[in-house]
């Protein structure tokens, strides 16, 4: 037996998850507002914490996106290495997912066609999509909209491996420290390191998919998240950049092996609208296979 | 925070002077949006002597490219855009009179020479918070360049929204003071 999905069905569950993103904040960024209000000590900081939280709640309950920039698109997607998709391109059934969920949904269209020319393409595609092939029948489908102004604060560093952890824990910090409040903190700090260029840049983006504050599984990787996140917020620069002792909510840590001369670091900063939505579609058994 | 002052634009060189960084402010009246794209225009309208799509005298512009409406809204989502890229336009508009700016994040050394010595005053809105501050837009008219589409420029008509001062005419910087005294180590 063997599982299929009709692109159609690729298609609906991609808008849909466009517009759920962008009106419905997670519940776990929610929490950490509201744990990190007990914990600011600048006065202005917890009025920032308490419009964030205002203005999620009326995104969700009025339906509208809760930040005006609706972001690129970037879409993370897995697919079953046993599952057949029917109908039609897996690519071009993403990005009608995007056109319709972005003009339906009242979302904002930001995408230019050229990066030289600057003409909007008008429908927010093409979404940046991210492919991984992985064992099972399955597809996996992540939209994570990303907005320009914490996007436009990441930073890569080809380290020597000579400068070791501290050289990495610092050039993490200093890149937090020049972005200020340009990207709308409190942040989350995506952090990859190691592979290669992409590889790295790659890693600190996907760690953003995590629920917010989620330690990475080993201990050893949790501890340097924890101390990142320390002096990271001793910076001082606070919610939206008013001054405060907590500047990001999270640190995500990931890590892969590279080569014996490289030691790749990867910043990737989420705003305060840390917006992801996934699915898992199953499809439907047919008769033929095996 | 502490009382917000409410501010009837247009924003005269009496209103700009009379505001502190950190002060809360409340702006009711009429202002102008704009981003990358307009301001890009209007340089270009100025470099080519032609006059600018309004009148920049006492007026503010709010950094920000609106989501689309939904039927029934007056605008859509409508926070804040990072200011930063505006840098490179902003002290033209502020020698020809314009007299506040609203967006998020940094200026540049010479937006703050500009502002202080024309007169006028850098605000920051809460970044991201673009359902709540989009409430507070009681019209929304495009003035110039519609092929802009969510960049073009637009008339708005504010009431109660909420702003602070982030820079004043004096160059009292908020983002530097309040990072100052929350830094450690």
């Amino acid at each position: 037996m063997l599982r299929s999905i009709h692109v159609d069905e690729i298609t609906k569950a991609v808008e849909r998850l466009c517009m759920e993103a962008n009106y419905d904040l997670g519940e776990d960024v929610l929490s950490k507002f509201k744990e990190n209000l007990e914990k600011e000590e600048s006065p202005l900081g917890c009025e920032v914490y308490e419009r964030l939280i205002e203005n999620a709640k009326i995104a969700h309950e009025e339906r509208v996106p809760m930040c005006q920039d609706t972001g690129m698109t970037v879409i993370f997607v897995e697919v079953g290495q046993d599952l057949h998709i029917q109908g039609g391109s897996l690519e071009e059934a993403i990005n009608k997912g995007v056109a319709l969920g972005y003009t339906n949904g009242y979302l904002r269209k930001s995408m230019v066609r050229d990066p030289f020319e600057r003409e909007n393409t008008g429908d927010n595609t093409p979404a940046i999509i991210h492919y991984e092939v992985v064992p099972g029948d399955t597809l996996k489908i992540t939209v994570a909209p990303k907005g320009a102004g914490s996007e436009n604060m990441g930073a890569l560093k080809m380290c020597k491996p000579s400068e070791g952890l501290e050289g990495v824990i610092q050039f993490v910090v200093d890149t937090v420290d020049q972005a200020g409040g340009n990207p709308c903190p409190p942040i989350i700090v995506g952090v990859g390191v190691g592979g290669s260029m992409e590889k790295a840049t790659y890693l600190a983006k996907k760690s953003l998919l995590r629920q917010a504050g989620e330690p990475h599984k080993e201990e050893r990787l949790a501890d340097i998240e924890r101390e990142i996140l320390r002096r990271v917020n001793n910076l001082g620069i606070g919610p939206q950049g008013f001054g405060g002792t907590t500047t990001a909510l999270a640190v995500h840590l990931e890590v892969y092996p590279t080569h014996i001369a490289s030691l790749p670091v990867a910043v990737n900063i989420q705003c305060h609208a840390a917006r992801h939505k996934e699915i898992v579609l199953k499809g439907t058994l047919t008769g033929e296979g095996e | 925070m502490g009382e917000s002052i409410r501010i009837e634009l247009p924003l005269t060189q009496e209103k700009v002077a009379s505001l502190k960084a950190g002060d809360s402010v409340l702006l009711n009246g009429v202002l102008y949006t704009g981003r990358d794209a307009a301001h890009k225009k209007m340089v270009e309208a100025l470099e080519r002597g032609e006059e600018l799509p309004f009148d920049v005298r006492d007026q503010v512009i709010y950094f920000v490219g609106p989501a689309p409406p939904k039927p029934g809204q007056v605008i859509g989502s409508a926070g804040p855009t990072t200011s930063g890229r505006m840098d490179a336009y902003s002290p033209k508009l502020i020698e020809r009179g314009l007299t506040g700016m609203i967006g998020k994040g940094l200026r540049s050394h010479e937006v703050i020479d500009s502002m202080k010595k024309h007169g006028a005053v850098y605000f920051g809105a809460i970044g991201g918070t673009g359902a709540l501050l989009a409430k507070r837009i009681v019209s929304a008219e495009v003035v110039a360049y519609p092929e802009l589409g969510p960049e073009a420029i637009r008339k708005l008509e504010v009431k109660d929204f909420p702003v602070m001062v982030v820079i004043d005419k004096d160059g009292n910087n908020l983002y530097e003071t309040g990072k100052a005294q929350y830094r450690k180590e």
